[in-house]
């Protein structure tokens, strides 16, 4: 049952904050429910409960792969948000808090869901738990991403809902009971007569079509990712980071779950053909708006789209790809929070956002510029951190398959998505300051607790790259072997 | 019985093209609300024998697609006191054409796809094919914010005339929540329709360009 308490608690803590009365308290919430929920999420992840067959949801191996990682984000993010919310006593907190908190519970339930229905109903709801989180600054621009964010997304996942139904359908023609939970389906469609491929393999492949389109949009795959630059630049920092780290990655998870089942189909070259081309394609479309943007902020965004494509090649590329992408997940995820989380304070720091209107960060914010540029060798992947371990383990496996084009294609988008990062995080730390960032640094302390939290993003991803738990190897293992089972 | 149904698919996929060609912002929320109050009857006529559950979701999307959505989208109308024409981004003759185009392609790719045997002469597949195409089109085609959430509320129409393909067979549970999703989602919508004609003073969102590279 204590899978369940991975839901129960952020949903208990959401009634609490909504009826909280004192405004300046009511942050401290989140910090008390994070650390909760890590602690639950990391009892499973030592000791996994024994899986229930048909059941509707639970901490089956994939979810024990991504879902402690999610807990440690928003945990690490909510200690932010508690000095973040301090210094920005004009707006109101509680829809914010209560957002937050139903956001966490809506991923804990999607990375769960066994269920082809239950997964679209927590990540629609998950999405819509995003919109007030994205528009907390008010301003003009913010209320123009959130309309993007709710056009787009809410787009992707209506499609992601037709090829729900199609999948269902697809089952239905080869015979199914109707039994929708994800093992079921992959068990329902081996060895099947031809009759029945001739009927059900058309729907699986509009299924499995619609759905990369539907969750990809959620991860941000090029050419989904529009919603991307816009939210991530007006989203407050720690939103960025849960959005780039935590959303994500539970699409991540549900394409997982449904390449699963087509898979298991038989239809295993056409899903690696599709994740291949789309996760090159991301990766390119991201290096080449890299190389473009002037936003400090919204490039984090294109970086994570570039990310997003590195999951897709990794999960294209099968058995070891599979598992550099988890450990891919854990990585990016930790390095982004530091990102999002430096980039917010030099962003309070400097009061701008483009390279035009801000630089010399190393003098007003020293300590969020050094981690910024920290963050930008980690997440264009140099050693010691953890994304340069995880992205050599994709080449790794690219290799191996023989997929040198591949492989060539990867690097060269690595090397030019860091072209256009080094260029613009060096505009802006290095200079003078401007003398409006001066006059607003004077109002804006790097306090402890707004370094703490993305020194420990960066503290971990350094951590997880040298010394991989071996508890987390098990763990990635034993989600590979769960969905891709080798014949 | 499969006859009636046909009967009431083709009028849904009238309404679409009634959707598309109309130029004024209340005929096209008829037009929505129309379509979800035939949804709500597809059920009664698909389920064979009289189920509780399958009364109950009827009920509830007529109630919510037919009243309780086109009203929130009526209210935000009238407080926005906006102009009721459409600015068309894609003129109203051509969105016509191309949802007559999109009809016909959907019946000819339906054919192509397999059916069961209990299913095949149904439009449910083309309707809901056509249905989503118009949805798509009203949803890029529209500048008035009013109107591209008709377009949403007309893809997701179609949507759920596909799910009723799976309805002998799936919990309805599923649909529920679906349902409810949907009804959350026009809240949201609503409200950041309240905000952004608040901020920009206009539910035009062709002024929506701060943000680009």
């Amino acid at each position: 049952m204590k899978e369940l308490a991975l839901i129960a608690v952020p949903l208990l803590f959401a009634a609490i904050a909504f009826v909280w009365p004192v405004e300046r308290t009511r942050p401290w919430l989140l910090p008390v429910a994070g650390g909760l929920h890590v602690a639950i999420s990391f009892w499973l992840l030592i000791a996994p409960p024994a899986p229930v067959a048909g059941a509707w949801f639970g901490f089956d191996p994939v979810a024990r792969a991504v879902l402690p990682m999610i807990s440690l984000l928003f945990f690490v993010c909510s200690v932010y948000a508690v000095a973040y919310l301090n210094v920005r006593t004009e707006r109101r907190n509680r829809l914010f808090i209560f957002a937050l908190l139903f956001l966490l519970c809506f991923l804990s339930l999607a990375v769960q869901a066994q269920h082809l229905g239950l997964l679209w109903v927590a990540a629609e709801a998950a999405t819509l738990m995003t919109v007030p989180l994205i528009h907390f600054n008010g301003t003009a621009r913010a209320f123009e991403a959130s309309w993007k964010y709710l056009l787009v997304g809410g787009t992707g996942i209506a499609l992601s809902l037709l090829g729900s139904f199609c999948l269902g359908y697809a089952s239905l023609n080869a015979g199914g009971s109707g039994d929708l939970t994800f093992n079921a389906l992959a068990k329902q469609f081996v060895n099947l007569s031809d009759e029945a491929i001739h009927y059900s393999h058309p729907w699986l492949i509009a299924a499995w079509v619609l759905l990369l389109v539907g969750y990809g949009t959620k991860m941000g795959l090029a050419p989904m990712h529009t919603w991307k630059p816009d939210v991530y630049g007006e989203a407050p920092g720690l939103v960025g980071a849960l959005l780039a780290g935590g959303t994500t990655t539970m699409a991540f998870v549900a394409v997982l779950r449904v390449k699963q089942v087509v898979d298991a189909a038989g239809e295993n070259e056409m899903t690696q053909r599709t994740l291949l081309v789309i996760g090159l394609f991301s990766m390119a479309v991201a290096a080449l708006f890299l190389l473009g943007t002037p936003d400090f902020k919204r490039m984090l965004a294109y970086s994570s789209v570039e990310h997003m494509g590195i999951l897709a090649v990794g999960a294209a590329l099968g058995g070891l790809g599979i598992w550099a992408a988890l450990f891919h997940v854990w990585t990016n995820s930790l390095t982004k929070g530091t990102l999002f989380l430096s980039a917010a304070n030099i962003r309070r720091a400097a009061g701008g956002r483009n390279a035009g209107e801000v630089s010399g960060m190393a003098w007003s914010a020293p300590v969020s510029a050094r981690m910024f540029v920290a963050g930008l060798f980690a997440v264009t992947a140099c050693p010691p951190f953890g994304p340069f371990f995880s992205e050599l383990l994709v080449v790794r496996s690219a290799f191996s398959t023989g997929s040198i084009y591949t492989a060539v294609m990867f690097l060269g988008c690595l090397l030019f998505a860091f072209f256009g990062f080094s260029r613009l995080v060096f505009a802006i730390v290095d200079g003078r300051p401007r003398t409006l960032a001066r006059a607003e640094a004077n109002r804006f302390k790097e306090t402890a607790w707004v370094i703490l939290p993305p020194l420990a993003f960066l503290g971990l991803s350094i951590w997880i790259g040298l010394a991989t738990p071996s508890l987390l190897k098990d763990a990635w293992s034993a989600a590979v072997n769960n969905i891709f089972p080798s014949p | 019985m499969t006859s009636s149904l046909n009967l009431f698919i083709g009028l849904a996929m009238g309404l679409n093209l009634l959707a598309l060609a109309s130029s004024r912002l209340p005929s096209v929320i008829r037009a929505a609300a129309l379509q979800g109050m035939i949804l709500g009857i597809l059920p009664l006529l698909i389920e064979r024998e009289f189920q509780w559950m399958v009364i109950v979701v009827a009920i509830g999307t007529i109630a919510v697609k037919g009243f309780v959505i086109p009203h929130l989208l009526r209210r935000a109308l009238r407080a926005a006191n906006i102009d009721r024409e459409m600015r068309p981004l894609i003129a109203f003759v051509p969105s016509l054409l191309l949802g007559a185009g999109a009809t016909i392609g959907a019946v000819a790719l339906a054919g192509v796809l397999p059916m069961r045997p209990e299913q095949t002469g149904s439009l449910l597949v083309p309707g809901s094919f056509a249905t989503v195409f118009g949805g798509f089109l009203l949803l890029m085609g529209r500048s008035k914010a009013i109107s591209q959430v008709c377009g949403y509320l007309i893809l997701e129409n179609g949507i759920y005339m596909f799910g009723l393909l799976l309805i002998n067979s799936t919990p309805l549970l599923v649909e529920t929540g679906i349902l409810l999703d949907l009804t959350v989602a026009v809240f949201v919508i609503g409200i950041i329709m309240d905000r952004i004609q608040k901020e920009f003073d206009s539910l035009d969102t062709s002024k929506l360009t701060t943000l680009r590279e």
